[in-house]
């Protein structure tokens, strides 16, 4: 019988293979740390010493009604996060609706999955198309710290390694009303940041 | 003027919108017409099978529930039959009934996902996929009834189950035998006779037989060109041999095959589950074998009907307490294979749905 | 049930047709040199009685003077199996001939095999790495890999 050939190609996939293993190489070398958390939110209860004006209490009211995720679903996290979105725990009530496909459109990134070296440069650049104002969310264990995969040759120790990470969602997988505590930490985080102060 | 025109590349990344998992495909399009496509994966290579020979016989089963986290149950048992064929260990009565209970609970939840993400891809966007997720979160009660967890359950031991079911589960599931085959005859009413799918999914994506078995596809995919062919008949493990259900088949080998083979499956999963209902023995659940379990030197090689395809294992082992070589057979990968020529020639949205219509978890693909 | 050929028969067949193939069998499994590795493939696919075109899986094993290439293939219509294995001394830069000419299932297995073993297959149509990137050092699944 015959198998059809891969040099019948009109674009050469062994060197775009070849870029590709480059960037991965790049990464990995680079990323030996752990990115540090952004701004640790705990603390703000004691710096109150900027105001929250009134522009500022709307606007995170307005940005954290509505956080729009973008997709990013490696593994079985994944679907718990659909079925946080599902009927039953019903995510649009938090006005998370919209699971939109393009990055550039949404400002929350639930990472559900493991990470690999070969997905990283991805994540990375999905979370670089994202608009400012901009948050993450590790979901689940592998998110954290690699989880039961940690001692691979191939998985990433955490997804704050590629990213900074706001929140962290433990579990295997998280159960949806864990996921829904995450998010509402979240929103908490949102309203104590001010315009005058970045974060 | 003459119109010249040429292929060209698309790219459609690990990241897209559609619930399949990291698959990227670069597509060689002459227009809309899909000339070739080259799958990539190993965006979720894990590596599995080097951690199970860093682990006990054991300790490997949640890993193994999260190859395809869709069906952690079936991988539970694939893995156990495995290891109990290796050890020439006994299982009690009750336990085989959970097991089987279990097993056929599982293929209802994995079926309603996939043929809801069939018809997402379809177009229906979400509507069907929501009705499906309504009925497994169900199943997914019951399975937290018996195990505490939602997705990857860790239920089965090697030589049984890992504790026996609360006094709720059977009552429970009982109500739920009553109102599934009602939603099933619901979503035919919409869904058997319905133009747009019979428009999109009819004669779209054929899969020879002759193809079918070159490439060593299995499951329901290789059950809808026309083959009768399933190991829960053909070489049966547990005690599937006391039950009497029948096999459906497709004729065609389309997309909308493989969607029929699914639901008529999962009609017989409920009548396979309302035999094992009536029959549970009292007893013990899990044989006394020790947690960290010895098997004799030698080499075995264990599968289940998995429902999506034959998952195998294959262990080497060397009498000691961790395996010297565990090998996955991953029935999604091996069905992925004819997908170049089921392509060929058809338009992108067609590609779409011809992937859909395979069914596969990512994380068997790459483990 | 499915039921198991027995390895003397099959022995004794692959034998008739071409000598000095078999190394070894054991109760359902034939282990054949790989140069011979071919022809015996192509024979048990294709006599009528045998019939075994199914391929279940095939993978390799690493024990540490010699590696292990495992087939195991099967027959839909006589519903009978049969493993077929052979062996690669070589450490270095270890080469089977591929089976994809005759059975096309092992297109996506082969390439893993080499991802994760470093055995290359001749004839291979695509013969490159599929689950790891290009350039990452090594093979994982042999024993010495750290």
């Amino acid at each position: 019988m015959e198998i059809s050939r891969a040099e019948n190609r009109i674009y050469s996939d062994k060197e775009l293979d070849r870029i590709e293993g480059q960037v991965i190489e790049e990464l990995r070398q680079s990323s030996q740390e752990a990115i540090p958390d952004p701004d640790k939110w705990l603390d703000e209860e004691i710096e109150k010493n900027i105001f929250l004006t009134t522009v500022d209490a709307i606007i995170n009211w307005g940005q954290r009604s509505s956080l729009w995720t973008a997709i990013c679903f490696p593994a079985c996290c994944a679907f718990e996060f659909i079925a946080a979105n599902g009927p039953r725990f019903d995510l649009s009530r938090f006005g998370m609706e919209i699971l939109r496909a393009s990055p550039r459109q949404a400002d929350l990134m639930i990472t559900a999955g493991t990470l690999t070296w070969k997905m990283a440069p991805n994540v990375r650049r999905i979370y670089n198309q994202m608009a400012e104002p901009k948050w993450v969310i590790a979901m689940g264990a592998c998110a954290i710290s690699g989880g039961i995969f940690a001692s691979s040759y191939s998985v990433v120790p955490g997804y704050n390694r590629v990213i900074p990470v706001d929140v962290y969602v433990p579990g295997c997988p998280p159960r949806p009303e864990a996921l829904i505590y995450g998010i509402q930490m979240l929103q908490q985080k949102i309203a104590k940041k001010s315009l005058a102060r970045k974060g | 003027m003459a119109l010249r025109t040429e292929p060209f590349v698309l790219n459609m990344g690990p990241v897209h919108p559609s619930t399949h998992g990291v698959f990227r495909m670069r597509a060689t399009l002459d227009g809309e017409v899909v000339l070739d496509i080259e799958p990539v994966f190993g965006y979720l290579h894990r590596g599995v099978e080097k951690l199970a020979e860093q682990r006990t016989y054991t300790g490997f089963i949640p890993l193994t529930d999260r190859m395809d986290y869709l069906a952690s149950m079936s991988n539970n048992l694939g893995y156990c039959l495995a290891v109990e064929k290796l050890a020439g260990v006994k299982i009690p009565e009750r336990g085989e009934y959970l097991r089987v209970i279990m097993a056929e609970l599982q293929r209802l939840a994995s079926h309603l996902v996939a043929v809801g993400a069939f018809l997402n891809d379809c177009g229906a966007y979400f509507t069907p996929f929501l009705y499906m997720f309504r009925e497994r979160e169900k199943i997914v009660d019951l399975f937290e009834m018996v195990s505490g967890q939602r997705l990857t359950y860790n239920y089965m031991r090697i030589g049984g189950v890992s504790q026996d079911i609360p006094e709720e589960f059977l009552p429970a599931m009982d109500k739920f035998l009553a109102t599934m085959p009602g939603f099933i005859d619901e979503i035919d009413r919409l869904l058997k006779e319905n133009e747009i799918l019979l428009a999109r999914a009819k004669g779209v994506g054929v899969l020879s037989s002759e193809n079918a078995i070159a490439c060593g596809v299995s499951g329901p995919v290789l059950r809808s060109t026309g083959i009768k062919w399933d190991i829960r008949k053909a070489d049966p493990y547990s005690i599937y041999d006391r039950f009497d259900f029948e096999i459906p088949t497709g004729e065609a080998g389309d997309c909308y095959d493989r969607y029929r083979v699914r639901v008529e499956e999962m009609r017989q999963s409920l009548h396979i589950l309302n035999q094992a209902r009536k029959d549970i023995p009292e007893g013990p659940v899990r044989a006394d074998v020790s947690h960290l379990v010895r098997p004799p030197a030698g080499e075995v090689y264990g599968r289940i009907e998995a429902p999506k395809g034959e998952l195998g294992f294959y262990l080497v082992s060397d009498n000691s307490i961790a395996p010297y070589r565990c090998h996955v057979r991953p029935p999604s990968l091996i069905n992925l294979t004819p997908l170049r020529e089921m392509v060929r020639g058809w338009k992108v949205q067609d590609l779409i749905i011809i992937f859909g219509s395979i069914d596969i978890t990512m994380g068997e693909v790459d483990r | 049930m499915t039921v198991a050929l027995s390895g003397k028969e099959i022995a004794r067949q692959l034998e008739e047709k071409f000598p000095g193939s078999t190394v070894q069998t054991d109760e359902s499994s034939a282990l054949v040199q790989d140069k011979s590795l071919l022809q015996t493939a192509d024979f048990l696919k294709n006599s009528p009685e045998l019939g075994l075109n199914y391929l279940n899986f095939v993978t390799a094993v690493d024990y540490f003077d010699y590696f292990e290439v495992v087939y195991r293939i099967s027959s839909l219509e006589h519903n009978h199996w049969f493993t077929l294995k052979t062996r690669v001394y070589d450490r270095e830069d270890p080469v089977l001939p591929s089976v994809v000419g005759i059975w096309k299932g092992a297109d996506f297995q082969e390439r893993e095999i080499y991802d994760l073993m470093g055995i290359k297959f001749e004839n291979h149509p695509n013969m490159k790495r599929i689950f790891l990137w290009d350039g990452f050092p090594g093979h994982p699944l042999r024993k010495d890999y750290l």
